[in-house]
């Protein structure tokens, strides 16, 4: 039983009182959270929770069910160590985001409903972007503006899709979905944007890796993962989905190796295993969505993992760029090893995590005889060892010495990051006793069989063969401080440009109309002033962007006196 | 080289060598490289012939042309190069100056 909580409303109404605590009272409070919302939500059991009915559509507040239940253990599980590497020097504001932005994520994976999911969902990106913001710089700033844009529009067509389903047929309920109407196309292109659809994903390597060292764990752990249960939800089997995670897979790891800030090849490397994800949920089987389910629980893990070695390298040397990093396992020889755990699980090596969900979807790919889309996951498994595997340990801590001589990371980072690497491995080596007991079905998938463990391991050797090889004889991409251009030129400079002409053009021609104007009707002038100038009620601007955050805070409002008010002590039946 | 970088070099201070400093210990890391890729690539070779001798096979293929002897081994090797000698040409189309969108 929940009691009179449900899980979400635990780390969303405790983080209120974090502004309050200082020190350790502050951190026994934000540790004690999420394990409270833990027993909250393993304590709930199976079924349907808090049903009510809202402008006359039902909502269930909270579903848990196989696929919903292990996202809930995972955000709790990530919010927990993430919680625990944000300990050294982490601000209030960070604690009280990162805590709403977890029981966001939470909230959201337990959504019966679409209504209740659009309201989560919008509060995933309006508390994320503080993890962005804390870095305190111009630089993260812009970059938070741009990240609240995208994630904002994509509450917004996901409202719209919302809008159009409940219009057609009726209903709110968050099941199986399909792609036949506008409406669910609509709800498949707004959850694609928070996946990092190809093309949709700049937000996603723009804001990462201008987050504080600790913001970007939390943000690699929730939104893109809501995003991988929602398609899983609504949109298993969608064929299309396959294709666009291949593509999700490929085109990452070629930025990857060239790019020079390692939180970005992170990011990079984000969209590489989202599409694993992606393509096992656009498969459908069981096989596939379970090694989808389990990919994604891994990912939380190795890749929370390299995203606190590089949080930690960040906080001891205030870079993480290849062109200036190297040699600082001299320095950090404990995190340049949990760093590797994390290179090595992600990679797949055998009994590492990675090894054990991203051979699931790749099984049952060919299982459905989709064996062109095998072989360019089979190469893009070669890349992640390339950026991932090789790149962020080799270059962040074994690479040419650059004489930056610093301290190891603070305990608190490294029991984080000892955390993540024992579940890695424990995942990676004894996958049946907790990971897939817990997917959605049943899995008659055996990982370490003869073939799989011979063809991964040559696989992986003569991919760091040909590492050494083009080392050895200079032939590696050379560390650049650099930019690379992506899709994100078309809003930060074509699109730009394209705005700031059309406003010269439009000034200029205002100012020719208000020129003639004010000589032919002067007077008037004066009076239009007074409500439409500058100052005036109807002359403010009041972007929609505006309307949509009130309409989510007052959905939100809402919905927190209905958790007050409604006893959730009864269970409800399915329907 | 300074003699500042030399102390870096020794690891600082403490004047304490670090383990990677050796060169000789890059190379026996690679040697031992060298034995494992030869070993999994063997075990390829050896599967034909234990499977027409005794018709165990270490790996039974999904599909006949991944059988193949050393095919993971090819793809592997072959997928890493082109991945590296793609992005270096994916760079002379995209690359700019780090502060391309800040000025």
């Amino acid at each position: 039983m929940t009691g009179s909580l449900p899980p979400a409303a635990a780390m969303i109404l405790g983080a209120l009182l974090v502004p309050l605590l200082r020190g350790r009272a502050r951190s026994a409070w934000v540790l004690l959270l999420p394990v409270a919302s833990l027993v909250l939500l393993v304590s709930a059991g199976e079924g349907e929770f808090g049903r009510v009915s809202i402008f006359s559509y039902e909502l269930t507040l909270l579903r848990v069910d196989g696929l919903s239940r292990i996202f809930g253990l995972l955000f709790h599980i990530a919010a927990f160590i993430g919680l625990v590497f944000a300990r050294r020097g982490g601000s209030a504001l960070e604690d009280a985001s990162a805590l709403v932005y977890a029981g966001a994520a939470v909230g959201a994976v337990g959504a019966g409903d679409l209504i209740t999911l659009f309201v989560f969902w919008e509060l995933l990106a309006l508390s994320s972007v503080f993890l962005v913001w804390a870095r305190r710089s111009e630089r993260s700033y812009r970059a938070g503006i741009r990240y609240l844009i995208v994630q904002i529009g994509s509450g917004v067509i996901l409202l719209a899709g919302i809008i159009a389903h409940a219009r057609a047929t009726g209903s709110v309920a968050f099941d199986h979905l399909g792609t036949e109407t506008l409406g669910t196309r609509l709800i498949l292109l707004g959850i694609g944007i928070k996946a990092a659809f190809p093309l949709l994903h700049n937000w996603l390597t723009d804001a990462y890796p201008e987050a504080t060292y600790s913001g970007a764990v939390f943000l690699s752990a929730f939104t893109t993962k809501v995003a991988v249960y929602a398609l899983a939800r609504g949109f298993a089997g969608t064929d299309l989905l396959i294709w666009v995670g291949v593509v999700m897979t490929m085109f990452p790891i070629f930025y990857a190796v060239i790019e020079n800030d390692l939180r970005r090849v992170l990011g990079y490397s984000m969209i590489n295993q989202i599409g694993f994800m992606v393509c096992g949920v656009g498969i459908g089987t069981e096989m596939a969505v379970n090694g989808a389910v389990a990919h994604a629980f891994n990912d939380v893990l190795f890749k929370g993992l390299l995203f606190m070695s590089m949080g930690a390298v960040l906080y001891r040397t205030g870079t993480t760029k290849c062109s200036e990093l190297g040699g600082l396992y001299k320095s950090m020889p404990k995190t340049a090893g949990l760093c590797i755990v994390g290179a090595a699980s992600i990679s797949a090596f055998p009994l590492f995590s990675g090894f054990v969900s991203k051979s699931m979807v790749m099984a049952a790919a060919l299982e459905q005889n989709l064996d062109v889309a095998w072989l360019f996951l089979l190469f893009a498994s070669a890349g992640v060892l390339h950026h991932a595997g090789i790149k962020i340990p080799f270059y962040g801590f074994f690479g040419p010495d650059s004489g930056i001589r610093t301290k190891e990371a603070p305990t608190s980072m490294l029991i984080a990051m000892g955390m993540a690497a024992f579940l890695c491995v424990f995942n990676g080596t004894f996958p049946t006793w907790f990971l897939y007991p817990n997917l959605p079905y049943e899995v008659t998938y055996v990982p370490f069989t003869r073939a799989h463990v011979i063809s991964q391991l040559q696989l992986l050797f003569f991919a760091v063969l040909a590492f050494v090889w083009l080392r050895l004889s200079d032939r590696e991409p050379h560390e650049l401080p650099s930019t690379n251009l992506d899709a994100d030129w078309f809003y930060r400079r074509f699109g730009a440009g394209l705005a700031l002409t059309a406003g010269g053009v439009a000034r200029r021609l205002r100012n020719a109309v208000a020129a003639r104007t004010v000589v032919a009707a002067g007077g008037a002038i004066g009076s239009a002033r007074r409500y439409m100038g500058p100052k005036g009620v109807l002359g403010r601007t009041w972007p929609t962007g505006t309307s949509v955050i009130w309409v989510a805070i007052l959905l939100l409002v809402f919905l927190l006196l209905y958790y007050a008010n409604t006893p959730f002590t009864s269970a409800l039946p399915p329907p | 080289m300074t003699a500042e970088k030399m102390a870096a070099r020794k690891g600082g201070a403490g004047g304490r060598g670090h383990y990677f400093d050796d060169p000789k210990r890059w190379k026996r890391l690679i040697a031992i490289l060298f034995v494992v890729c030869a070993v999994v690539f063997a075990l390829d070779l050896l599967n034909p012939l234990l499977k027409r001798i005794s018709g165990f096979e270490l790996r039974h293929p999904e599909r006949g042309w991944e059988g193949f002897p050393g095919f993971y081994v090819f793809y592997g090797f072959l997928a890493y190069t082109a991945i590296v000698y793609t992005a270096k040409a994916l760079r002379k189309g995209v690359m700019r100056d780090e502060d391309y969108y800040d000025r």
